[in-house]
């Protein structure tokens, strides 16, 4: 969370799905050991990386995030025997897909993290809110509202009427 | 003799497609136009916008508007309509999910014009004319309406109640939801008047499609002769069938095309093209990065591929703009 005095401060704000079998318990293994990362990461437990619809990292975007950290097991490891497989293809083709939407490839991060590192955890997180910190707010929501003014702007028929009327 | 229910069509950014898909009723047509008055139709009858602004809020019982909304006639055209019908229907894909004319939301509109106004091969100008939003001579002052930044579907403009999907709309389906309008037993609010299941369902090749797809590389459609009794997909060819609402009956898998994705996804899906690229990656049988990235090279184009009519419904909605 963004300190006290500054809450105006733009902080970056990134969704971390991790897998419940390696990185997730990896984010644990840095609890326990009480390693300290960046406090701008909201981690998500899903089953497994293959579990991750390209759907959810496009909407953690246009909600808000201004990143996405996903966190699978190496790949051979995986407890479903392929499923990072399938988020490694996913996220081969949705980095693709971002670029020609205009978003920096740096915004969406695939990491393989085993259970026991705790210590690549730390330094993923910490590096990825650098990295956002530096490119700045994605901020869709905001692009959204912007181009919606024109929508309030539109005349209505009344007031158009008398713009095309005859001088 | 009681006062038949009236209609009306309209149109915004569309290319005149949906409006042959009512013409293609054929004799039902005359069924259509024995049931109910057309009151406004730009395409086919002579009324103005004037006729509608006449009429009493609510009296129209269904306004079918086809086409994208991008400038700011469209916007006002739209809330009319809105306001004098007492059911809305966003016709064909255009409305419903942006169509062909939202892909423009992978370009700024000054992008846009520059193109079509200097820098395309065809243009001459070099006095960099622009059309302008007003022009004032001796007898009149002229406007135009406001090319936006943004193409929208109908729902991000107002209120709709239901959608008539499809690269136009089967005639099958119009009559259907006509007849549906007239019994007055009227769906759920927000139906897409089609049936909520994946095209795969009705796909006269769907015995064909394999348990397990695995591609090992793609063909582009126009550099094969696909057989023509196999699922595409089989055939590595990208269908879009998977990510796809059915009702269309497979007319373009019957031309021996792949799927475009036309009626846009299932009520389950959010995100067509998000949801066809997990599809496809899933069954890709590369495991390592070069590997992946050579088959998935083969695709040259994802987001016209993927949200060829779904880009200003995808939740990404349109490019950001670079330096901003």
């Amino acid at each position: 969370m963004p300190e006290e005095n500054n809450k105006n401060k733009w902080e970056p704000r990134i969704i971390a799905f991790f897998c419940n079998w390696c990185t997730y318990t990896a984010a644990d293994l840095a609890g326990v050991s009480r390693l300290k990362y960046a406090p701008n990461v909201k981690v998500i437990r899903v089953m497994c990386s293959g579990r991750i619809d390209p759907q959810f990292i496009l909407q953690s975007l246009a909600s808000g995030a201004d990143g996405v950290l996903i966190g699978g097991c190496h790949p051979g490891d995986c407890h479903y025997s392929e499923g990072n497989y399938k988020m490694l293809r996913r996220f081969r083709l949705l980095q693709r897909i971002l670029k020609s939407m205009g978003i920096e490839k740096e915004r969406v991060r695939l990491e393989w993290i085993s259970a026991s590192e705790g210590e690549k955890v730390k330094t993923v997180i910490n590096e990825m809110v650098d990295t956002i910190r530096e490119l700045g707010p994605l901020g869709i929501p905001l692009n959204i509202l912007e181009y919606n003014k024109d929508l309030i702007e539109t005349k209505t028929e009344e007031n158009r009427k008398e713009e095309v009327e005859y001088v | 003799m009681s006062e038949k229910p009236k209609i009306a069509f309209y149109w915004c950014a569309s290319c005149g497609g949906c409006e042959e898909s009512v013409v293609d009723l054929a004799e039902d047509i005359l069924m259509v136009a024995d049931a109910v008055d057309i009151v406004f139709w730009p395409v086919a009858m002579d009324f103005k916008k004037s006729d509608v602004e006449a009429m009493e809020d609510g009296s129209i019982l269904a306004t079918m508007l086809n086409g994208a909304i991008r400038t700011s006639e469209q916007v006002e055209m739209a809330r009319l309509m809105r306001k004098k019908s007492k059911i809305l229907i966003a016709y064909g894909s255009c409305a419903h999910m942006g169509g062909i004319p939202a892909l423009a939301n992978e370009f700024e509109s000054t992008e846009i014009l520059k193109y079509i106004y200097d820098d395309a091969p065809s243009v001459i100008n070099p006095e960099k004319t622009r059309p302008q939003m007003s022009y004032r001579d001796k007898s009149a002052n002229i406007t135009l309406p406001a090319f936006r930044n943004i193409v929208r579907t109908l729902n991000q403009v107002v209120d709709v109640d239901y959608y008539l999907p499809g690269c136009p709309p089967t005639p099958k389906l119009l009559k259907q939801a006509v007849l549906t309008l007239l019994s007055g037993k009227l769906p759920p609010k927000g139906t897409v008047l089609s049936p909520d299941i994946a095209l795969c369902e009705e796909c006269p090749r769907k015995d064909s499609k394999p348990a397990e797809l695995s591609f090992t590389h793609f063909k582009r459609p126009h550099l094969v002769i696909a057989e023509d009794d196999k699922c595409l997909l089989a055939q590595n060819i990208i269908c879009m069938g998977p990510a796809t609402r059915s009702g269309c009956e497979a007319l373009c898998i019957n031309g021996n095309m792949a799927c475009s994705g036309c009626f846009g996804p299932t009520s389950r899906v959010k995100d067509q093209g998000a949801k066809i690229l997990s599809s496809i990656c899933s069954n890709l049988k590369a495991t390592t990065e070069v590997e992946i990235d050579k088959v998935l090279d083969e695709i040259p184009d994802p987001v016209g591929t993927f949200y060829r009519y779904g880009l200003a419904s995808s939740l990404l909605r349109k490019k950001i703009p670079e330096g901003i």
